[in-house]
């Protein structure tokens, strides 16, 4: 549409891009905060992208050429997913061409080019962290579906900026059943897809408990700092869309003025630090579940998405 | 018309809370954590009945609220906190099977429950009809628990939540039954209660535990 | 205040019998209980005679054709029960299977089941009547598991557990008959649940919601009558408990149960103007009767026999108030009480001829003729009544209801009489070995109850070839009354 629209769109990608690694870094003071020991600078995740760029890449003899595509192809859907998610503001015009369902693909294309890169080297562990990784996607994906779905019904559009501005523009506060029963949904979903506690142990050094991890292990230098990178803006991503679906209070709509934009920036700040705190708790909370227990977690968030739906047949709310 | 309306919205929250406690209740293995998601069931009924007094004017409401709260979240689960302190269960850990596979059996009746609650829905007059299917959903939920469980504790258990969920029906179609009948469904089941205790101490006098597993040997000879 | 006698002294001597109940006199005390409620209960059905259908207390009671006999007939198996326990049970405490305190356990609990079936039986509030049914279930729970072996154990659990989800159902049942009710009866609150008043609107409730009561109340009450598939309770608690348990498990509580599905019935046939809930009876009745016919061949134990022969005998009557009409529910009515009468009987004398030979096992029991004539022949006859030999009173009802199916339900007639052959076999080879044949066991300590037991046969022999006015007035009017 407008410049000023392409303006924001660059600019909420770019916005994504740079914060998630801080996003990432606060996850982690928090952890240590509950773990009572003393955490690495906010900053950490920075300083280890510029040392991994700046290190050289040591590739297998027998990688193929979608071993050293498949970080870059992997980084590439996050930020276009980055681009669809209304993070600050609705504005988006790339978002009229992708809607919410598009988005699950566009995560799924991540998903299987990470896997393909993990078997290609055919080493144990990567083919063993590729199979779990598409279990797990499996599972949660009709998951994800479902809590759009969900969201759908409530907002009668599949694109998120609509349903964002569905959500703001309803008078007073309504408390729907449907959507707690489909919160609760996806962040179990956001837990398994991001590699999160109690499903997998992103700190952990057992390779045989890994499923992302193992997947990366090939990697070095720029490649390892794509995918983490990756990953990191992964989990921002998802905690936009759990912004957007559930707490969209703050995201400047439709032709809005720089200081609603500051105002916007400001709340999905604020957003970030409280959803941060919470998930380091609960990870803190929870411990990791064994790996066949895994089908169990994600067949209860496909449960509470199918039950939000029918709720909201049900009472219409 | 707004102070209702919240009204009505708080208590279709607490029966989604009430029907998130009954798929709780059926993955839950340890009898401890079944009975404080029990107590919490009785919490959630007795809000949501004082919220309906509350929004209906309706004063007998309030005496039901106070019985549930007395007999739901007070006398029952310290009986059966006691008997499992005497039984010595308490950490007692039950191997379910299969709980994806119950899980999707349970998804599966709260849509037979759903579309089964369709007419009365359309004939009830109460604010709070719609609710009516969850009730049923967690009436057969409850049935679902109680055929999975191999444990004698936890079949009682699933057996009171099947009342739980008798309880809201009949509260959300029909402002609750005379008081009268309450007061003897009440009794009933405080006897039943009773009855189970003593039962269970029979069981492991007898068995040496309370594995239902156990009380499988009456067959046809 | 009739009724207020009948249901009063049961519960007072519950209250007795829990204080003096391990006392030598209490299975006396019991026997005085049972027979004041008897003469209670005859002044109820002289009144009724007299004066008609009443109602009392505010309308709380309502007794009518339909169920007096009932409560005449509870009155008096319970009584007849009541004389048969007060040396079987001795015998029992002498053989070191009871405790002084089970026995005061016994004894109550006997009495407060009484009051919650008679109860059940002449209330007119829908709500009341679960409550009295629950109330029945509770207090039979702990008698069948009294001998805490752990056969009866399981029994007791197994009866607990389905029954009390059976009950959960009836009540699910009756909140959706209150919803249906409080439309049109509105604001009277207690008066939505009382029967004569739904009877007066039942054209007028609405069909589905009447539909879904009938059918949770069908499956609810249907598993305390024993209709399969949720029969399985029954075999086990009347094996494992004691035979008095046995006999009114059999005797009275199937029939309580049955009744409270048919006035349920009453009220759907008229809320749904159609056959549904009558070709639903028929269904479930015929299931149970084929069932447990060909179960009975499988049966070692004396006791599992005759329940299975409970369930068959349910079924039937099941079927024949699912056909409905004046003929049907005549017949289903009469046979109500035949089988009440001649099933207690027929557990009295097993019940001794167990004592006898210490165990429930057929083929270890022989030669009852031999020692204890008056057993071997009460078994024998007892038997022969309940496969429908004449002149005894279940042949009667048995044509009746056959010659309905063939007029009505042709389809039928084969499946019942394949069934009702199949039992005779099993029930009449099973028989033959165990009255005749020679055995050294050695007689009982106590001389054998047997008057009750031949009592029972000669009201059914009696009621075989001639029915008293009165009565047959009462059926026809209640057939009339449950209509279809």
């Amino acid at each position: 549409m407008t410049a000023v629209a392409y303006v924001w769109q660059v600019g909420e990608c770019l916005l994504a891009i740079a914060l998630a690694p801080l996003f990432a870094g606060w996850v982690g003071q928090c952890r240590a905060w509950l773990q009572n020991r003393s955490a690495p600078p906010l900053w950490q995740p920075y300083l280890i992208l510029r040392k991994l760029f700046h290190k050289d890449a040591a590739l297998a003899t027998d990688a193929s050429w979608l071993f050293r595509l498949a970080p870059y192809v992997v980084f590439s859907t996050m930020v276009v997913a980055a681009a669809i998610i209304p993070s600050v503001t609705t504005d988006l015009p790339l978002a009229r061409v992708a809607d919410a369902i598009a988005l699950v693909g566009v995560f799924a294309t991540g998903r299987v080019f990470i896997s393909l890169a993990a078997m290609d080297i055919g080493t144990a562990f990567g083919s063993m962290g590729a199979r779990r990784e598409m279990m797990v996607g499996f599972l949660a994906e009709p998951a994800l579906l479902m809590v759009l779905f969900s969201a759908f019904m409530t907002h009668g559009s599949t694109a998120l900026p609509e349903m964002v501005e569905g959500l703001l523009s309803q008078p007073h506060i309504v408390l729907h059943p449907s959507l707690f029963f489909s919160g609760v949904a996806f962040v179990m979903v956001l837990l398994a897809e991001n590699a999160r506690l109690p499903v997998d142990n992103p700190s952990t050094h057992l390779e045989l408990t890994m499923i992302h991890e193992a997947m990366i292990l090939e990697y070095s230098a720029r490649h390892l700092a794509l995918l983490e990178w990756a990953s990191w803006l992964k989990l921002f991503n998802y905690a936009c869309i759990g912004f957007a679906l559930f707490m969209p209070w703050g995201i400047a709509l439709h032709g809005a003025s720089a200081g609603l934009l500051a105002l916007a920036i400001a709340a999905l700040l604020a957003k970030l630090v409280v959803a941060g705190a919470a998930l380091a708790l609960f990870e803190t909370l929870s411990a990791k579940l064994r790996l066949f227990r895994a089908p169990e977690f994600l067949t209860m968030a496909f449960l509470f998405a199918v039950l939000g739906l029918l709720v909201y047949l049900l009472l219409g709310a | 018309m707004p102070p209702v309306n919240m009204a009505t919205q708080v208590v279709q929250m607490l029966a989604g809370a009430l029907l998130l406690i009954s798929f709780a209740m059926l993955a839950e293995r340890r009898s401890r954590r079944l009975l404080i998601l029990l107590v919490w069931q009785g919490v959630v009924l007795v809000t949501s009945t004082v919220l309906v007094a509350a929004s209906a004017h309706l004063t007998h409401l309030y005496y039901s609220a106070a019985l549930t709260l007395l007999l739901k979240v007070c006398v029952l689960p310290l009986i059966l906190f006691r008997l499992m302190r005497k039984l010595g269960i308490e950490r007692d850990n039950e191997p379910l099977v299969n709980v994806p596979t119950l899980m999707l059996v349970g998804l599966c009746l709260v849509i037979f429950a759903f579309g089964l609650a369709q007419p009365v829905t359309a004939l009830a007059t109460t604010v709070l009809r719609k609710t009516l299917g969850i009730a049923i959903a967690v009436i057969l939920l409850s049935f679902l628990m109680i055929l999975a469980r191999r444990k004698a504790f936890t079949q009682v258990i699933g057996f009171l939540s099947l009342e739980n969920g008798l309880f809201f029906a009949a509260t959300t179609t029909t402002y609750g039954m005379p008081m009268v009948v309450e007061l003897g469904m009440a009794l009933d089941l405080l006897v039943a209660v009773f009855i189970f205790g003593i039962f269970f101490f029979h069981i492991r006098e007898q068995f040496d535990s309370l594995d239902l597993d156990q009380l499988e040997s009456l067959k046809e000879d | 205040m009739e009724i207020l006698l009948v249901l009063g002294f049961p519960l007072l001597g519950a209250a007795l019998l829990a204080m003096v109940g391990a006392k030598r006199y209490a299975a006396e005390v019991s026997v005085a209980t049972s027979l004041a409620t008897l003469l209670a209960a005859a002044l109820l059905v002289l009144r009724i005679i007299r004066h008609g259908p009443m109602t009392a207390w505010n309308e709380e009671f309502f007794i009518d054709p339909f169920n007096v006999f009932l409560v005449a007939l509870t009155a008096l198996v319970g009584f007849t029960t009541a004389v048969f326990s007060r040396p079987y049970m001795r015998i029992e405490a002498s053989h070191g299977r009871l405790t002084p305190g089970r026995l005061r356990l016994y004894h109550s609990m006997y009495q407060l089941f009484m009051a919650a079936m008679l109860l059940a039986l002449t209330t007119n509030n829908m709500g009341f009547m679960w409550v009295a049914m629950e109330m029945a279930t509770l207090s039979t729970v702990l008698l069948v598991s009294l001998y805490r072996t752990r056969g009866s154990i399981e029994a007791a659990w197994k009866y607990f557990i389905l029954c009390g989800v059976g009950i959960a159902l009836a009540l699910f049942g009756t909140a959706l008959l209150y919803t249906a009710a409080e439309d049109l009866l509105g604001g009277e609150g207690m008066g939505a649940l009382l029967w004569t008043h739904l009877n007066a609107v039942k054209g007028q409730l609405e069909p589905r919601v009447m539909g879904m009561a009938f059918v949770f109340l069908l499956v609810g009450y249907g598993t305390k009558v024993g209709l399969a598939p949720l029969h399985n309770w029954l075999p086990d608690a009347h094996a494992e408990g004691p035979t008095p348990v046995s006999a009114v498990l059999s005797g009275l509580l199937l029939n309580v149960a049955l009744y409270a599905v048919i006035r349920c019935k009453i009220l759907a046939d008229g809320a749904l103007h159609s056959t549904l809930p009558g070709h639903m009876l028929m269904g479930f009745g015929l299931l149970s009767t084929v069932l447990a016919s060909f179960f009975l061949w499988r049966q070692r134990d004396i006791k599992r026999l005759f329940a299975y022969s409970s369930i068959e005998h349910m079924g039937i009557i099941t079927f024949a108030f699912g056909m409905g009409g004046p003929i049907a529910n005549f017949a289903a009515l009469l046979h109500m009480t035949m089988h009440s009468l001649t099933k207690s009987a027929i557990f009295f004398a097993a019940g001794h001829a167990t004592q006898l030979s210490g165990t429930q096992r057929m083929d270890k029991i022989r030669g009852l003729l031999t020692i204890h004539p008056s057993v071997g022949w009460g078994l024998m006859l007892g038997g022969l009544a309940i496969l429908g030999m004449p002149p005894f009173g279940v042949f009667t009802s048995e044509y009746l209801i056959l010659i309905t199916a063939m007029r009505d339900h042709p389809w039928a007639t084969p499946v019942l009489l394949v069934a009702l052959a199949v039992a005779f076999g099993a029930i009449f080879s099973r028989l033959q070995p165990m009255v005749y044949g020679d055995t050294d066991d050695k007689p009982l300590p106590h001389s054998p109850a047997l008057v009750p037991v031949f009592i029972h046969l000669g009201i059914v022999l009696m009621m075989g070839v001639y029915i008293p006015p009165a009565l047959a007035e009462w059926y026809r009017l209640a057939a009339q009354l449950i209509g279809g």
